[in-house]
């Protein structure tokens, strides 16, 4: 049995990077995802890998492609106004079918925001993390275990689909402190690199790491490439948790840490004889739609419950097909919804008073 | 008896340049020196967005195509994570002075041990001839119809001499391709580029003066003209940092 | 088992407070969580921390209606004493907390923490009176267990900062009005 530490959500997700065989990190100061970085300048160099401060997030991100592109394991962690200063590169490192980690520590926005934890990011991490098709898997985690755990998975995927993975988290997460165990993960079988740039000796024809094609046959091509690999992901790779679901009249959907804090509120309304459940996507790429939508067969209701104005509200309708009334409530701009503003809504909306 | 031949850096894919543009040129003094080094089988090239981008088509090296601007930090991470590599980057002047000025004054400030080929021909190619930021005050681009106005557009931006001022440039020189005896001279300032490189003494950097004959709107001999009447007093040919020679005194 | 929030000034110990909370409730098998507030001050700026110590896994870290109120000052004890939940404790610094307000649907408990380090020549450590008073009114954890587990809190280089951890955390216990 492996022994439990206690650390902060940002440290836990470094330390589990570097088990996880990542030695290298570039990245640019934010709050509040900083103690990421700063564990790493500790860690790294000691351990057989380098961590270097970027001149900004763009540079940072494309460092990252340059490094990965090479098959080696990396990672990049920023908060919101950084992650839209990565967006170009991250579109580049997608195109050119490269694995990285990227994690993202919320805070409230737009524009410069707080530093307060948010989930306003659902929707660029979803549906616009780069220009063009694309996809990245988006892993929630919702506790400083998982910050850990989904870190490895997270390299895994990244490495078995090609393609950047991120841990979409806030500012929460990476500040609180829980026991961790960095047992926890099974590292997965990871093909060969074999189109990696790290200079061919010689020995096999030379590799290009690329996304432009000028002929839109082409181009098109490697998107329908990409989207079949999509397919598989959102058929093999779905993770999510359910809580109470079985017999429940109201299905709280929430992820990250509003799920830790819907958790209570579902307790708190079985207590009161409210048979509430709550549903936990773990991956928010590829939605677990169709586990929800199993559940739209049993319950009457569903409240989404997010950090933000409404995001993940219309995947959960989408992925139901709005055959039950779906409602939000949410706390934005890095407020925290506690569990008795949640379980008001719970009352609202199996249909009793307040 | 072989009278001309291929360098092996290079593939068989025939450039797409226009006729008169000395980027062929430069392509293949690049593979000549990867050749001549050996080390074409443990090199990463870095091409940019602009005339140059299918760069990765030609070199016959690993190669991996940036973003526009970002070459040398696509470059910083290839070299950081493979210390044992050689890394080039093959950038135009709007791809390097232009968008990617914070990163290639970072890479000269860390000293990356990279080495940069920096083409400067004082104007932008691919999209058409719009003003770079090399283009000369007073010269006519299609976004300075009225010729380069310092008032209004700013001045033109010498990379050498400033790249030379930060403290982890090991070498920057400034080469044209205009004649055969300029030639020799750019070959040998990438040659000790590269080698530089590999003996990690950080960043080194050379400018070749380039010509874009059909932007320009000039034949091939003309431009030659032109480069060497306009741009060589703007951008004068030489060694602006060498650290092999500061070591020596 | 319970919610405890820990507030004062920064730079009064609060976070390490917290932590030494979690620390001996994680080594008692129990389930831990440590939330702190952040913001742009470092020092002397409010701060508070959110520290759960449960038998089942901790649903919402956050503690918005703390069992147990731990206020180095009083913006603080003014802001949380009315979240506490009756029947709940709150152990105040009252070297800088004069109470306006008890409640008497709570118990309040005050001890010149800041005062008792001041006289005893460790001025920062008037955090560890302070979970001295904590332990004693709340029985959280057994007096000799905290006090190891405060001792072994020390880096190994340094073991005399433990047991001045420890010297504090006895003063605290020991206080009597």
């Amino acid at each position: 049995m492996s022994e439990k530490l206690l650390m902060k959500g940002n440290e836990a997700l470094a330390e589990a990077a570097i088990r996880a065989g990542c030695k290298l990190f570039f990245g640019y100061p934010i709050t509040p995802q900083t103690e990421l970085a700063e564990y790493m300048a500790k860690q790294l160099p000691k351990r057989e890998g380098m961590c270097l401060q970027a001149e900004s997030e763009v540079a940072a991100i494309n460092m990252i492609y340059g490094a990965a592109s090479t098959g080696k394991r990396c990672i990049t962690s920023t908060s919101s106004p950084g992650v839209s200063l990565m967006s170009e590169g991250i579109s580049y490192i997608i195109g050119s079918d490269v694995p990285c980690v990227l994690v993202n520590v919320q805070r409230g926005g737009p524009g410069l925001g707080g530093i307060q934890p948010a989930q306003s990011d659902y929707n660029q991490a979803i549906r616009g993390l780069g220009h063009g098709d694309q996809h990245v898997i988006v892993l929630a985690p919702n506790s400083v275990q998982e910050m850990a755990s989904l870190t490895g998975e997270a390299f895994d995927l990244a490495d078995i689909y090609r393609m950047p993975c991120m841990i979409l988290a806030d500012g929460a997460l990476g500040q609180m402190m829980e026991p961790v165990d960095f047992g926890a993960h099974t590292p997965r079988e990871i093909p060969e690199k074999t189109w990696a740039t790290n200079g061919h000796k010689n020995a096999r024809k030379h590799n290009v790491v690329n996304s432009l094609y000028i002929a839109p046959e082409e181009l098109e091509k490697t998107v329908l490439d990409r989207f079949e690999r999509y397919a598989e992901i959102e058929e093999k790779e779905v993770k999510y948790d359910t809580y109470l679901t079985e017999d429940a009249d109201i299905v709280v959907v929430a992820y990250g840490i509003t799920a830790r804090i819907a958790k209570t509120a579902v307790r708190m309304a079985r207590e009161q004889g409210i048979k509430a459940g709550l549903f936990r996507p773990i991956t928010l790429w590829p939605f677990p739609s169709k586990e929800l939508k199993a559940l739209a067969g049993t319950t009457k209701a569903f409240l989404s419950v997010e950090m933000n104005m409404g995001q993940m509200l219309s995947d959960v309708k989408l992925a139901i097909d709005c055959a039950k009334p779906v409602t939000h409530f949410g706390r934005t701009g890095g407020m925290i919804p506690t569990p008795d503003e949640i379980l008001i809504h719970i009352k609202k909306a199996v249909g009793g008073d307040n | 008896m072989i009278v001309f031949e291929k360098p092996h850096a290079l593939t068989d894919v025939p450039f797409h340049y226009c006729p008169g543009c000395t980027h062929g040129i430069v392509h293949r003094l690049v593979a000549e020196v990867l050749d001549e080094l050996g080390v074409e089988g443990t090199t990463v090239g870095v091409a940019p967005v602009g005339c140059s981008v299918f760069a990765y088509n030609y070199f016959n090296c690993d190669m991996i195509e940036a973003p526009h601007g970002r070459a040398p930090a696509v470059a910083t991470g290839v070299k950081r994570s493979n210390p044992d590599l050689t890394v080039f980057t093959y950038q135009g002047d709007g791809d390097l002075a232009a968008i990617g000025t914070a990163e290639t004054v970072h890479v000269g400030a860390r000293g990356e041990n990279i080495t940069i080929i920096f083409i400067n021909n004082a104007i932008y190619g691919m999209t058409g001839g719009q003003m770079a930021p090399t283009t000369l005050l007073g010269q006519v681009t299609t976004t300075s119809p009225y010729g380069r106005d310092k008032q209004l557009q700013g001045n033109p931006i010498r990379v050498c001499e400033m790249m030379a001022t930060l403290d982890g440039t090991a070498y920057a020189e400034r080469v044209a391709v205009d004649c055969v005896q300029n030639v020799r001279k750019a070959k040998a300032a990438i040659k000790k580029a590269f080698t530089l490189q590999q003996e990690k003494k950080g960043l080194s950097i050379v400018e070749v003066l380039s010509t874009c004959p059909t932007n320009w709107g000039l034949s091939p001999d003309k431009a030659l003209d032109w480069l060497r009447e306009n741009m060589m007093p703007q951008y004068p040919l030489g060694v602006y940092k060498d650290i092999t020679k500061e070591e020596q005194n | 088992m319970a919610g405890i929030l820990l507030a004062g000034f920064g730079g009064q110990g609060i976070l390490f407070a917290g932590k030494q909370l979690i620390v001996a409730g994680m080594k008692n098998g129990k389930e831990v969580s440590w939330l702190p507030s952040y913001g742009p001050e470092m020092r002397g700026g409010t701060c508070n921390c959110s520290v759960n110590i449960d038998d089942e896994p901790i649903g919402s870290p956050l503690v918005t209606t703390p069992d147990i109120l731990l206020a180095m000052n009083k913006p603080s004890y003014d802001k949380f004493v009315s979240k506490v939940a009756v029947g709940g404790t709150v152990v105040y610094d009252s070297s800088l907390v004069t109470p306006e307000e008890i409640r008497s649907d709570i118990k309040s408990c005050g001890v010149p923490a800041t005062k008792l380090a001041n006289e005893n020549g460790f001025p920062k450590l008037a955090n560890c009176i302070m979970l001295g008073k904590l332990m004693k009114e709340t029985g959280l954890f057994d007096r000799e267990y905290f006090c190891e587990s405060l001792r072994a809190a020390s880096p190994k280089a340094k073991p005399e900062l433990g047991e001045m951890n420890a010297k504090a955390f006895t003063i605290g216990y020991e206080y009597q009005d």
